[in-house]
């Protein structure tokens, strides 16, 4: 027992405790909460409406004259009285459910979307040394933190894995609900996820096989230094600086295939628009969490909204350089394993959010643009066209790889 | 039984497969996104009218249908003489009158009745204005206020001392009960 508690490293542990609170709690819940505004406030301004833009902070309630209004633009404080409203309205157990499912399944909706976060790589490493000059000091801080909480050699294996557990909840509450919408929305979610996780996983192979590693960690460093995977401009990806070999410029064609595949397919596995048809509201009230009120509701629209992060973060990831900055090399302001200064690996941070946060606004825009499609239409694209095209795919990289001996 | 037969435009493959028409939706979503945004933030208001600082008051049309009202007469006599046909037309049975018979020392004692009480239910009144149309008086009229709140159910009833202020006076129409005649 003794040397079992020796060979836990503290260090470690607190270091990954902190990085899952920062990531988990701080990064990614607030951001599920401002998705939400900014899908609103989008939706909003896409239909020529003006959105919620009245929520300040409510100091008239404390006897001041005006609400205040962070940074002037109203409504911004709308997420927290959205998360208040939840918390007080009452959490009702309709009498004809299957009460222990009806419990678990939002929370298991909710835990994958969280848990696949932490194989994402948000920074590259924080060099926390500048710690010792103001008197905290200790081992674990010479040594440079990795910003990923667990860094794994299977990390899109991981999230598949555990993203596809996300089904279960869904399967559960519309089962357990013992309502006809619940029913349909349940049944027609899961064999949409199913169906798009072959998809999804058949369109990663070629960039796999591009890197020849599981690690996302490892393939964010090399984007960093050889140019992202859809934008080769620099380190080995660009011909001029590469001896004029244009390998890397010609898979940009599975790339770019693969790139299409792996957004759809996000689309689908993550319920939205154009593929929202679990929760349709014109056929099916509110699909699976049609019964589901109060806090359990909101953990199924928060872990829409996660899973939907976390989609954005992978893509990222594999196809558009994690954390890097466009240009880092030339720029300087390329990662050095052991070597980062501090300010760089805040840079990064802000970096992968700032990417995630356009692909976000991205799957917002797709959403108030395209209708609902039918549903045998959506299964159609699923198993007769993107699964062959994503096999072919997985072929035309291989011969070019041969061809290119990349 | 006519057959229309719908005739489905003839797509290209690359409208069947979403590529240009993704990009056409997209194009037409961001230029309203856009042009909404910019008067946003300029202020002009071309997008929603913000309610509460801003109102339809001044182009509400002669013949909106607000809450009903009761008016008096020029020689603020209650023009309200109790039939209680309002009562009974009113399809929702918003209003309920208890009437009561004029003294006879009054100076309009030939009118005989006048409401003692008068209320209008603004939770249940579906502003359909039977009440003005039937009234042979020309005592109840739909006013221009909309917006009626209160915090309980006794708030929304109207009284009849409510009613007559938002009624106030109406000249004019009917006369028979004016002295000169
Ligand atoms: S407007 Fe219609 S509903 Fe309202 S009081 Fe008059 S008759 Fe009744
Ligand atoms: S308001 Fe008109 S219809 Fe109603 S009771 Fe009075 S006189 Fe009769």
């Amino acid at each position: 027992m003794g040397s079992f508690l020796d060979s836990i490293n503290l260090a470690f542990l607190i270091a990954s405790a902190v990085k899952i609170v920062f990531f988990a709690f701080m990064v990614i819940l607030p951001m599920v909460a401002y998705s939400v505004y900014l899908e609103r406030r989008i939706s909003a301004i896409i239909q020529d409406r003006v959105g919620p833009n009245r929520t300040g902070i409510p100091l008239t309630l404390l006897g001041f004259k005006k609400d205040s209004h962070i940074f002037g633009i109203g409504g911004l404080v709308q997420p927290l009285a959205d998360g208040l409203k939840f918390l007080l309205k009452e959490d009702f157990t309709p009498a004809h459910v299957n009460k222990f499912y009806y419990w678990l399944a939002p929370a298991i909706v909710m835990v994958p979307a969280l848990l696949t976060a932490a194989v994402i790589p948000f920074g590259s490493e924080l060099d926390l040394s500048w710690l010792t000059k103001i008197g905290v000091d200790g081992a674990w801080l010479h040594k440079p933190i990795k910003l990923v909480i667990a860094d794994l050699n299977v990390g899109p294996l991981f999230t598949f894995a555990i993203a596809s557990l996300g089904v279960y909840g869904i399967v559960l509450a519309g089962w357990s609900s013992n309502s006809k919408y619940s029913f349909l929305g349940g049944v027609r979610s899961s064999s949409q996820m199913i169906s798009y996780e072959i998809a999804l996983g058949l369109s990663i192979v070629p960039v796999l096989m591009i890197f020849g590693d599981l690690n996302l960690s490892k393939i964010t460093e090399y984007q960093d230094a050889n140019g992202w995977l859809l934008f080769p401009a620099w380190g080995k990806g660009a011909p001029w600086e590469n001896g004029w070999h244009f390998g890397r410029w010609a898979l940009l064609v599975p790339v770019f295939i693969s790139f299409i595949i792996f957004t759809v397919s996000m689309f689908a596995e993550t319920n939205r628009a154009p593929f929202d048809l679990p929760e349709c509201e014109t056929e099916l009230v509110a699909g699976y969490h049609t019964e589901y009120s109060s806090m359990k509701f909101a953990l199924f629209f928060m872990g829409e909204y996660a899973a939907m992060i976390i989609g954005s973060g992978l893509a990222v990831t594999l196809f558009l350089g994690g954390w890097s900055i466009p240009f880092a090399p030339w720029l300087g302001l390329d990662y050095k394993a052991g070597a980062t200064p501090a300010w760089l690996g805040l840079a990064h941070i802000a970096c992968f959010l700032a990417k995630v946060v356009c692909f976000i606004v991205f799957f917002i825009w797709v959403r108030w643009t395209l209708p609902r499609f039918r549903y045998d239409l959506l299964m159609k694209l699923g198993w007769l066209v993107f699964f062959e095209l994503a096999l072919a795919n997985v072929i035309l990289t291989a011969a070019l790889l041969m061809y290119f001996k990349i | 039984m006519a057959t229309i037969v719908v005739q489905r435009p003839k797509l290209a493959w690359h409208e069947r497969w979403f590529i240009s028409t993704l990009y056409k939706g997209l194009k037409i979503t961001f230029l309203h996104a856009k042009h909404t945004w910019w008067t946003l933030l300029q202020g002009k208001g071309e997008v929603t009218m913000q309610y509460p600082e801003e109102k339809w008051d001044a182009h509400l049309p002669d013949h909106y249908r607000g809450a009903p009202a009761l008016v008096k007469d020029e020689q603020d006599r209650e023009r309200c003489v109790s039939c209680q046909l309002c009562e009974f037309i009113c399809p929702p049975r918003a209003i309920t009158i208890t009437p009561e018979e004029i003294p006879s020392t009054d100076k309009w004692a030939k009118v005989e009745k006048r409401p003692r009480e008068f209320k209008i239910d603004m939770i249940r009144c579906i502003y359909c204005g039977m009440c003005e149309e039937v009234c042979p008086e020309q005592a109840i009229y739909l006013r221009k206020d909309y917006a009626i709140t209160g915090t309980t159910r006794a708030e929304m009833v109207h009284d009849k001392k409510k009613l007559y202020e938002i009624g106030g006076v109406r000249i004019g129409l009917v006369n028979k009960w004016n002295e000169l005649k």
